[in-house]
């Protein structure tokens, strides 16, 4: 589904992947763990589209097809989904009202029928319900005023909304509490399926208890250095990145 | 095109026409008025970017043009059509006037008649028979034509328009709509849309005040309203001025605001080449309220001047403003909101807010603060911004599916609710949000944006 190669990124002139090779299938749930500053949250929004983030070498096939040259807005219409870390606040634009028009945009572009508005209000009831979010969240302007757990719940419930078939989660558990990242991560445990993908980016393992990853890939200083399956998240709970860093340094 | 030396002189001998067509007025009040109007706009002339008050805005191009005044009503194929889109599908009460004069025959007052006990409403020619105790007290007692030579021509050439008296304790539910049309006249026109809205006691009302061009041509509405607020009431104003592309449009509301009394305007500007709108407020009772929004959205080479002015005249009243801009193309803004505390004025609480987003590299605007604080135990504040739309949200918006035209389209749209959201009828809203979204639209057909 997802083929990402030899993928070089820089912002103002700073290298920050250095070299990126990584695969995931359909019905894979990757996590790709890293301290900060490593480069995990770069290629979550390099994938997203973010135009700040200059690529220098290598590619991005999205379904045989290259995506680094798609628009945000045309990734989102062909299933990928990225749930930021840091989700914008929006004034004056209603939650539903965006979400709206953008998941008729993506209907449209599937060949599907739009949806009218009473259809759409039953589909996010039956979605808000799923990510246990408060129904008054949703007329409210985007992620204003919302409560972090708020903001990233929101995140999952567009998710849920969308439907996409490849989902980034971008430190989707930071500034959780027990309770709030026990229904996030039930959320997307329900979401995931044979038929799409997700990679978790955190810098945490404690989500992972919850969303089991078919692979943990360790990301330091903008290179994949280690891959593993959900041992390998444990194991760096327990003994920190700077083992791998240790032994990166040796195996080098 | 006039000369310079003779644009005030166009005016002056346009007078002269105009008192002769007067028959039996000579020795009347109003026609005094009208005498110490245009003496003292001849004095005047008109305003240059050297005084202060116009420093932005340069009204030459507006004298340069021969524009002959319309001296009388004629429906000039405007239909009832035409007036239900303009009243949006509203069956309230609606006062029309075609180019200043008021048409009996597309105004209409249907739910008023239940309970019209003491309620006047209708052309302001008629009034001045009828009621003219009632008009001597008020009419150009606030819109003072000493001191602007706009206000002095509207009084020179004063001659009709729409009259709204609600008496003491009087609560009307649905709005009364002023709706000032402009159309086709041969020449280049110049009309003087005239109201005079005065608020009893303990009242409450709700105005609609829309200045429309129906055709593409060039002409002057040059709009000047009063309103007096008595004590204890309520006055909500909506103002839209959707005037034609290249007309030129200035536009003076002058309120007056009894003790306790609370005025709220919503002024959105669309229209015209060049526009002009002071409001002004004057708070003469304690406890009174004052609240002034507008929006304006400009493109191509659209000039919209916004002068607000808040008179603290006395001791523990409050005021609040808003305005918004929305600039694209070659357009200029201006936003200039004076604030003034008068030594009485006390326990004054004041806020004054100008936003504006500009979409394009070419757009400009000027904002201007103008605070001047007699009293020395007072509340005021200002601020005003100037920005583009935000990256982050447009990104945001475009990773769930919308397209970077819908996007940024949302968000402008976005910016300017907080304004038309404060609006009460729904339909007008809609209109509103609907115009604003095919204004965007053309500007980027133009490649303005």
């Amino acid at each position: 589904m997802l083929e990402i190669i030899d993928l070089h990124v820089g912002v103002q002139g700073n290298e920050i992947l250095k070299g990126i090779d990584l695969e995931i299938n359909v019905g894979e749930v990757h996590a790709i763990m890293g301290p900060n500053g490593s480069g995990k949250s770069t290629l979550a929004q390099v994938l997203a589209g973010r135009e700040s983030y200059v690529v220098t070498e290598g590619k991005v096939l999205y379904e045989g097809r290259d995506l680094l040259a798609m628009a945000p807005e045309d990734r989102a219409r062909e299933g990928v989904f990225i749930a930021f870390q840091y989700p914008v606040e929006i004034p004056g634009v209603s939650n539903t009202y965006f979400l709206k028009a953008g998941l008729n945009a993506i209907r449209k572009h599937r060949g599907l029928e739009e949806l009218d508005a009473i259809e759409f209000l039953s589909l996010v009831k039956a979605k808000a319900k799923f990510v246990e979010m408060d129904e008054s969240l949703l007329n409210r302007p985007v992620n204003h005023g919302f409560s972090g757990g708020e903001k990233k719940r929101n995140e999952i419930f567009q998710m849920a909304v969308l439907e996409p078939r490849l989902a980034i989660l971008d430190e989707t558990d930071s500034g959780l509490d027990i309770d709030a990242l026990r229904i996030v991560a039930g959320g997307i445990n329900k979401l995931r399926s044979k038929d799409n993908a997700i990679i978790a980016v955190t810098h945490y393992q404690r989500l992972l208890n919850y969303v089991i990853p078919d692979f943990v890939h360790v990301l330091i200083d903008g290179r994949i250095v280690k891959s593993g399956d959900k041992e390998l998240a444990l194991e760096l709970e327990e003994r920190g990145y700077d083992w791998v860093r240790e032994s990166v340094v040796v195996s080098d | 095109m006039i000369k310079a030396a003779d644009q005030v002189d166009w005016y002056l001998s346009n007078f002269e026409v105009f008192q002769k067509s007067l028959n039996g007025e000579a020795g009347s009040h109003i026609h005094a008025i009208r005498k110490a109007a245009i003496a003292r706009f001849a004095e005047l002339g008109f305003p240059t970017t050297r005084d202060e008050e116009w420093k932005y805005t340069d009204v030459a191009p507006l004298t340069k043009v021969p524009f002959e005044p319309v001296f009388d009503y004629a429906l000039n194929g405007v239909s009832t059509r035409d007036v239900e889109r303009l009243t949006f599908g509203q069956k309230w009460a609606r006062l029309v006037c075609v180019n200043g004069h008021f048409s009996r025959e597309l105004s209409s007052a249907p739910s008023l008649r239940r309970f019209s006990r003491g309620i006047k409403m209708g052309s302001l020619a008629e009034a001045m028979k009828s009621d003219p105790g009632l008009l001597e007290q008020h009419l150009t007692r606030y819109a003072r034509y000493d001191e602007n030579a706009f206000s002095a021509l509207s009084a020179a050439f004063l001659l009709d328009g729409v009259f709204v008296f609600i008496p003491d304790r009087t609560i009307l539910e649905e709005p009364i709509q002023l709706l000032f049309i402009s159309t086709a006249a041969d020449a280049e026109f110049v009309s003087f849309p005239r109201s005079l809205i005065v608020v009893g006691n303990n009242s409450q009302v709700s105005i609609l005040e829309t200045h429309v061009g129906l055709e593409n041509n060039v002409y002057f509405s040059n709009a000047v309203s009063e309103v007096v607020l008595g004590e204890n009431s309520v006055v909500e104003y909506e103002m839209v001025e959707d005037e034609s592309e290249r007309s030129f449009h200035i536009g003076t509301t002058q309120v007056h605001q009894e003790r306790n009394s609370t005025f709220t305007s919503n002024a959105i500007s669309y229209g015209g080449a060049l526009v002009r709108n002071n409001v002004a407020a004057v708070l003469d009772g304690e406890g009174a309220e004052c609240t002034l929004n507008g929006l304006y959205v400009v493109a191509d080479e659209q000039h919209v001047d916004n002068h607000t002015t808040i008179d603290h005249a006395k001791p523990h009243c409050s005021s609040h403003e808003l305005y918004k801009g929305i600039l694209a193309g070659k357009s200029r803004g201006v936003f200039n909101g004076k604030i003034l505390v008068r030594k009485d004025a006390q326990k004054t609480d004041a806020k004054q807010t100008n936003k504006n987003l500009v979409l394009s590299n070419d757009a400009t605007i000027d904002t201007k603060p103008q605070l001047e604080i007699f009293a020395n135990d007072v509340k005021c504040t200002h601020g005003a911004t100037i920005g583009q739309l935000d990256e982050e949200a447009t990104f945001y918006l475009r990773t769930r599916g919308l397209g970077l035209e819908t996007a940024r389209d949302v968000l402008t749209n976005a910016f300017a609710s907080d304004v038309i959201n404060r609006i009460q009828t729904p339909s007008l809203r809609d209109w509103l949000n609907v115009n604003l979204l095919i204004r965007l639209q053309r500007a980027r057909e133009k490649r303005e944006l």
